[in-house]
């Protein structure tokens, strides 16, 4: 890792969403704080020895914050590991990850939670959080071990992937962790009326001929987790919505003041269904099928959606109704994916497209710059709280965690590049408009793609 | 939408009418043109299977590899017998008794098969969209789609419209029922690309827990909508009355076990095709059935073996059909020749 040293990082676009800044000028890190911020320094102010970065064009903004990456390690570390993992979050300018526990032992006790924390810190790079189970072994019959995992760092509970269905464990799972003040993530999903099942349901599914998972099966979850947390005061953190009806959901939830609150991914922000064809959203959805349809890269939980339902989490996004952008960055090997739509695994490696992915909402006019910074910095505080908060600003005096940007840099896609050992994503080849280019975690430069010495 | 723009294969439109296609992976493409091919070297190929020595060397030196990860007889046996009367050399791969048991991929396995230098695999297989997965991966081995999952089945498909033009005549605008379980249906989903190419005007007809939602919810009579003629009738009185062709379905036992049907005696009664049923339809109307059939169940025994019913025909059909389609894509470098063999 780069040693701590001064670097000052001049004439860049500063945002911040805690402070409402948005204006240029200069950045200081220094013994891994941010000492300086905002007008330019003059050349008497400037320390010795201190790095010299060009920011023209560049825009400087707190780290993201990711409260949904799964790193696979312990047992999956062919898919990926911590030490790969943080590689990929900082390349992608994310400079704080939360794990999630579907690992192999899960992380459902303090054991784990601690190896999770001691791995990371011997990885360096992005801070990692982790999340713990809220039932023993993700089975859904029994807490976890909640409280003492708490005490050893876990920042939320989640059987992501498994949700829980037992809706009296559900109950007592808000209720438990209310009194740690912490979240229930969940994943929500009936799978008795999704039935496993691998795209949209709609025409895609009668089209391909593949299962169809409907909208229903995330939205009458999510309706009974709303209760509940009403119900108990407990924590509701609702992830990866994909459909117009959970966005409305979570707006009445809110409106109701409900202690609910909602994350979306790049990818359902930004890809519609017609993606399992194997051409992208202009494509015909009517056409025959060709060679590159059931693109197994396309396969995600929850899956790609319709356009609608697009539209309608972007019209969340800027309403406030959805708080945060989370990657569920799934790496998964290349073997996972070189089989049969249904024999596929799910899942996208997503940490290192994200920011990419997102810019194109920019670049369209669909959301603004700030309210994209806010959903990948602010945003996850609702879930992490505002211990964290120094995190997520660039104020004089808190920790160097900070992400550099260029937000019109063109650049493609090519998963062979990643960090990730995941290459699994559905945007190989791809261009985009909008590349991390630096990050720093506490101070230290952590990522860099290109020299921007002066 | 968010532009995000994705580099097109360059997909050029193959045909069996210029010799340019290479696999049949359903019919969603196919053309009326190729549909009238299909027919005409069907026809011809009939005429071969009626001869006292059925045995033409069109296909001679061709090796053509069935490889069936589900049961099938009439599938399989009319591949296999099209493929021998054409003097293919023919490979039966199932999945037990291969290295499919050992646990060998799809992938492997299929590149294995194109490694021997085969021609041509024909597959079946349980998931939807397997043959395209082989196919992408395949240099020059062609592949035939011998049913996958609920996906498609074109060549059940082309035989049935084979063997309805052979009695109708062009079948544009003739009213076809095809009843029960669509949801799953592998065949009811090609029959409706072919049918509604040929201009048929096509009923579905079944409990609405064995119909697409998209239909059901008539997600699909918009104008772009390629199935946007389809008819969706849950009351099979209603849905036959004036076929000139009726289709039911093989109804599994799994929908009773899964909970989409109370049990099958009440779908029987509710929507099994016996002979007062059939008299609703148009006089002389035909019926067909895919197979394997449930007599009892779906189709009353009298009507399968009544004299309206082309069921046997439309297993001769298919060994016809399977002839016409593999010299047209195996055999298409060699068409001129062939040609005067057959005739």
């Amino acid at each position: 890792m780069t040693k701590l040293g001064h670097f000052l990082i001049k004439n860049a676009r500063l945002l911040d969403v805690i402070t409402g800044m948005d204006e240029f000028g200069d950045i200081l890190v220094d013994e891994g704080l941010i000492k300086h911020v905002g007008a330019p320094l003059r050349d008497g102010d400037i320390p010795e020895r201190c790095r010299l970065l060009n920011g023209d064009g560049l825009v400087v903004c707190p780290g993201f914050i990711d409260l949904h990456t799964h790193l696979r390690e312990p047992g999956y570390e062919d898919k990926e590991t911590i030490s790969t993992g943080v590689a990929a979050a900082v390349n992608g300018g994310f400079t704080t990850i939360c794990a999630m526990p579907n690992t192999n032992p899960p992380m459902d006790n303090a054991v784990t939670i601690e190896y999770v924390i001691q791995k990371a810190a011997l990885a360096g790079k992005a801070r990692v959080l982790p999340i713990g189970c809220v039932t023993k072994g993700s089975e859904g019959k029994q807490l976890a071990e909640l409280w003492e995992m708490a005490q050893s760092g876990a920042v939320g509970f989640s059987d992501d992937g498994k949700p829980v269905a037992d809706s009296h464990l559900m109950r007592q799972a808000l209720a438990y962790s209310s009194g740690l003040a912490l979240p229930v993530i969940q994943h929500s999903e009936d799978l008795e009326l999704s039935q496993g099942s691998p795209v949209n349901e709609g025409w895609i599914s009668n089209r391909t001929g593949l299962r169809g998972w409907p909208s229903v099966a995330e939205e009458s979850v999510i309706a009974r987790d709303i209760a509940l947390a009403e119900l108990t005061g407990g924590r509701l953190h609702v992830a990866h919505i994909t459909t117009s009806g959970s966005v409305d959901l979570i707006r009445l939830a809110k409106q109701r003041g409900a202690n609910v609150t909602a994350e979306v991914t790049p990818h359902h922000l930004t890809l519609d269904e017609r993606w399992v064809l194997g051409h992208d959203q202009d494509g015909p959805i009517n056409g025959p099928l060709g060679l590159e349809a059931y693109d197994t890269f396309t396969k995600v939980n929850p899956p790609l959606r319709s356009r609608e339902d697009v539209e309608a989490l972007i019209a969340g996004l800027n309403e406030g109704v959805i708080d945060v952008i989370a990657t569920d960055h799934a790496p998964q090997t290349v073997i996972d994916k070189l089989v049969t739509y249904d024999d596929a695994a799910y899942g996208f490696s997503g940490l290192e497209t994200a920011f990419g992915l997102l810019m194109t909402l920019v670049h369209d006019d669909r959301i603004d710059l700030m309210t994209l910074v806010s959903k990948l910095t602010v945003g996850p505080l609702v879930v992490l709280g505002d211990a964290y908060s120094d995190l997520a600003t660039l104020r004089k005096g808190t920790t160097a965690d900070i992400v550099v940007f260029d937000p019109n840099k063109d650049w493609i896609v090519s998963s062979e590049e990643f960090n990730s050992k995941g290459k699994n994503t559905p945007i190989e080849g791809v261009r985009l408009k909008g590349k991390v280019v630096m990050a720093f975690v506490g101070g230290n430069l952590v990522y860099e793609q290109e020299k921007l010495d002066e | 939408m968010p532009s995000i723009v994705k580099e097109e294969n360059k997909r050029l439109k193959t045909s069996l009418v210029d010799g340019t296609r290479r696999h049949l992976l359903d019919v969603d493409d196919f053309t009326r043109d190729e549909i009238d091919l299909v027919s005409k070297t069907s026809d011809a190929m009939l005429e071969v299977l009626a001869r006292d020595i059925k045995k033409v060397p069109t296909l001679r030196g061709k090796v053509i590899v069935t490889l069936f990860y589900e049961a099938s007889t009439r599938t399989r046996v009319s591949f296999e017998e099209a493929g021998k009367l054409l003097s293919a050399d023919v490979i039966n791969v199932s999945s037990s008794g291969s290295s499919v048991e050992k646990g060998e991929s799809l992938l492997n396995t299929v590149r294995t098969l194109q490694a021997t230098g085969a021609d041509l695999v024909v597959v079946r297989h349980q998931h939807s969209g397997a043959p395209y997965f082989m196919a992408r991966n395949l240099e020059s081995m062609g592949v035939i789609n011998g049913g996958d999952g609920w996906h498609a089945h074109p060549t059940q498909a082309l035989l049935d419209v084979y063997t309805m033009r052979r009695h109708l005549g062009p079948i544009g605008g003739r009213k076809i029922v095809i009843v029960g379980d669509i949801l799953h249906s592998r065949v009811a989903r090609s029959n409706l690309w072919a049918l509604t190419t040929e201009g048929a005007n096509v009923v579905l007809c079944a409990p609405p827990t064995l119909i697409p939602q998209e239909f059901l919810s008539g997600q699909h009579r918009v104008d772009e909508h390629p199935l946007s003629t389809v008819e969706i009738e849950t009351n099979v009185e209603m849905a036959l009355d004036g076929a000139d062709v009726v289709m039911p379905l093989r109804l599994q036992l799994e929908r009773q076990e899964s909970g989409l049907l109370p049990t099958l005696r009440e779908y029987s009664k509710m929507y099994g095709i016996t002979r007062e049923r059939l008299d609703l339809a148009s006089k002389d109307a035909l019926l067909l059935h895919p197979g394997p059939m449930n007599e009892g169940v779906e189709i009353s025994p009298d009507v399968a073996h009544g004299s309206q019913s082309l069921i046997e025909e439309q297993v001769r059909n298919g060994v016809a059909v399977r002839m016409a389609l593999l010299y047209l894509l195996v055999g298409a470098t060699k068409r001129e020749e062939t040609k005067a063999e057959i005739q």
